[in-house]
């Protein structure tokens, strides 16, 4: 599946990884359950590992595996299923995770821009996907009332002007 | 100055360069929304909440389009501009709302981009009137004017809607979020009946802070909101908001679209909501989400008093016709001299909520003369001059009565909140906009109105209830009975300080038989109701058997 970071395109590296296949050699995202079963043999690994959060789990239940990780995979069920939202705003906020955190499943274009201000890095988008319908979303609009992800002043109602990445 | 701008001292938000160009990208992003929806880019499952979120709907007959009224404050500007919507791209008419928003019903898909720029003149929108996601707050109408006021909610309403609007993380909620606050000890905004309910008092050094509570609603499933929390800091309003909104978002059901309202998180998880709220607030990097004092001070400076003129209390003009509509109409303000005045939306045998354009336009023209030019809109359906000279109260009603504005009945029997209904809306089960005319004919004479007193009849045209008929004094429900409208009526119920939820008083009754039954229950009253008893008095001193025995008796 494309994958799409800053308004482009660009190739993936990562392995989605069923329960029962073996692992690759390079980059790979396990299941939480895959995670959680194998952590001592998988933080053996020299490869990059990453997990798909599940939308029902909250982010305190990676706690314990987040120096560990390399990327995390949220999904949206459907694009109306905000969850990600929150999931992805308290991995960033509340566990200082700095890897990549991908979103994945049924996402809009008209979304990019609010999912980017909660701390997304790269969004994967469906085959034959115009990655300019992306990049013009989410530069539509440049102004936020509410401080964001990564813009960490403080928040300003009166100093609001902040310019979108 | 044009017709557009302001007047100089109307207190509504004055926008400046940087949210008119917020207003100008969003028109261009629903602008490009439409084009891919054409172009076949968007499915309509994935248009319709992007539409919705522009306040645009699909009823029964034709498009609606919902202009955003923040916490019902309206410019004469505005509101004449509104009338020029209404005759322009409607047919001459707009109808207020319980939530203080503006409707236009018989909206043309190809007309909404023009109408969203028309609004734009004079910094208005459709943003976030509907969908999943926060939408506009309301607040006491009487805001800035009330003599009981002891925090103006205006100022915190403002900072709410420039906080919630798109926000990043709370723009796909579970199902959609309603937020009232209030500034007075005496609650004019349901604050326990919605999402989230605010009431902004002081402490003993007179710091601002909030009282919040959390989860009531009424819809299929009436429920009175949990207090979470007696006292927010000012400074931590925003992070204890984002606290309550995040534990919403994560655990909010989304697979039934009829549990996914918070009232059913809150009442599931009871005090564990209000502790994992808490939790999250704690750790919350506070830095980030404090409100800083000078920016209160910069928003309430937009809402400051408008310059009162000293004057002394007035005796009202001996004219029966104008003491008649005075008692029902104007209310005691602030300031020595002035009054507030509500505009009844309600005329015998009318549609509650709806005014044409040259009503507005009307409406317009004496709040410039007579109220700084400011008019607020209230969740009764009916509009507000907040600041009105009682030397011009006399005047004034003679202006209101020319555009047929002067019927005095705010706060009486035909003071009705009724939602669209089968008329218009395409979730309706039963009309509701006839049943209040009915009602209100039936009661037509304004002397046996003044003699029944304050009563509060609410009529829905369905379980979702947006005309809040649980917290109706009477409340009414039209429902489908195997093909034919029938209505419930509840007792009882109550959307202030004491707010309850109506109790169902039996069998539900005929389309027909239905206003019979609310004769039956005022006469009830009037047999049984001692000295300066209000309808709910007596009713809650007597209880539900009598109004039962004389509805249903056999004959």
């Amino acid at each position: 599946m494309p994958l799409l970071e800053d308004g482009r395109l660009r190739p993936d590296d990562w392995t989605h990884v069923e329960d029962e296949a073996p692992l690759p050699e390079g980059p790979a995202i396990v299941s939480l359950a895959r995670l959680r079963a194998e952590a001592a043999s998988l933080a053996g690994r020299n490869a990059p590992l990453g997990v798909a959060l599940p939308p029902e789990t909250q982010p305190e239940e990676i706690a314990p595996f987040l120096d560990r990780l390399a990327l995390i995979a949220v999904k949206m069920p459907k694009s109306k299923d905000g969850r990600a939202f929150t999931q992805i705003r308290a991995l960033r906020e509340h566990h200082g995770f700095a890897g990549e955190i991908r979103a994945a499943g049924h996402i809009l274009p008209d979304q990019y821009a609010m999912l980017l201000r909660c701390g997304v890095t790269t969004v994967e988008v469906p085959e034959g996907t115009k990655p300019e319908t992306w990049a013009r979303s989410r530069d539509t609009i440049r102004i936020a009332y509410q401080a964001a992800q990564g813009a960490d002043r403080p928040l300003s109602l009166l100093r609001r002007k902040l310019e979108l990445a | 100055m044009n017709a557009l701008t302001p007047p100089q001292y109307a207190r509504t938000y004055r926008y400046d360069e940087i949210d008119r160009e917020f207003l100008q990208e969003r028109i261009a992003e629903f602008r490009g929304q439409v084009e891919r929806r054409l172009a076949g880019e968007l499915t309509e499952d994935e248009f319709k909440p992007l539409r919705l979120m522009n306040g645009l709907y699909l009823q029964l007959h034709a498009y609606m389009l919902r202009v955003a009224i923040p916490y019902g404050l309206l410019n004469s500007a505005q509101l004449r501009q509104l009338g020029k919507i209404a005759r322009r791209w409607d047919r001459g008419f707009g109808h207020f709302t319980t939530r203080q928003n503006i409707q236009f019903n018989w909206t043309k898909l190809e007309d909404v981009p023009a109408m969203l720029e028309a609004l734009a003149e004079v910094d208005m929108h459709a943003i976030q009137t509907s969908g999943n996601c926060i939408r506009n707050t309301t607040t006491d109408e009487y805001a800035g004017a009330s003599p009981d006021e002891v925090v103006d909610p205006r100022v915190y309403a403002e900072i709410l809607r420039q906080w919630s609007t798109l926000h990043p993380e709370f723009t796909w909620l579970p199902r959609k979020f309603k937020i009232a606050i209030t500034g007075a000890p005496h609650d004019r905004v349901a604050a326990q009946v919605h999402d989230v309910g605010v009431l902004a008092k002081r402490n003993e050094r007179g710091e601002v802070g909030f009282e919040v509570h959390a989860g009531g609603g009424l819809g299929r499933t009436p429920i009175i909101a949990r207090k979470l929390r007696d006292w927010v800091p000012e400074a931590e309003f925003l992070a204890y908001m984002e606290a309550v909104l995040r534990v919403y978002n994560a655990l909010g059901q989304r697979d039934n679209i009829y549990k996914a309202r918070i009232k059913i998180l809150v009442r599931d998880l009871g005090d564990e909501f209000t502790q994992m709220v808490e939790r999250e607030y704690e750790r919350m990097p506070r830095d980030k989400y404090r409100l800083d004092p000078e920016i209160v001070a910069a928003i309430a400076a937009h809402f400051a008093p408008p310059p009162f003129a000293a004057l002394d209390d007035q005796p009202l003009p001996e004219d029966p016709e104008f003491r008649q509509w005075a008692e029902a109409s104007v209310r005691a303000h602030k300031k020595p001299g002035y009054a507030s005045v509500t505009i009844s939306l309600k005329p015998i045998g009318g549609i509650p909520g709806d005014a044409s354009a040259e009503q507005m336009e009307a409406v317009a023209d004496l709040a410039e003369r007579h109220s700084f030019g400011e008019i607020r809109v209230t969740h009764v359906q009916n509009l507000v001059l907040p600041h009105v000279r009682q030397e011009d109260l006399h005047a004034l009603w003679q202006g209101l009565r020319a555009a047929g504005l002067a019927t005095p009945n705010i706060g009486l029997i035909s003071d009705i909140i009724a939602c669209p209904g089968m008329d218009y809306c395409a979730l309706a089960t039963a009309r509701s906009i006839p049943i209040a005319q009915r009602i209100s004919e039936r009661f037509a004479s304004l002397d046996r109105q003044h003699d029944i007193g304050e009563c509060f009849i609410n009529i829905s045209g369905c379980i979702n209830a947006c005309g809040h008929h649980h917290v109706a004094h009477i409340g009414i429900l039209g429902v489908d009975k195997r093909g034919e409208e029938v209505y419930q009526i509840t007792l009882g119920g109550s959307a202030t300080n004491d707010a309850a939820i109506g109790e169902l008083i039996g069998p539900a009754f005929s389309y027909d038989a239905v206003v019979d039954a609310v004769e039956t229950l005022i006469t009830t009253y009037i047999a049984h109701r001692a000295a300066g008893e209000r309808f709910i008095d007596t009713y809650r001193r007597i209880g539900v058997m009598p109004f039962k025995d004389a509805l249903y008796a056999p004959a």
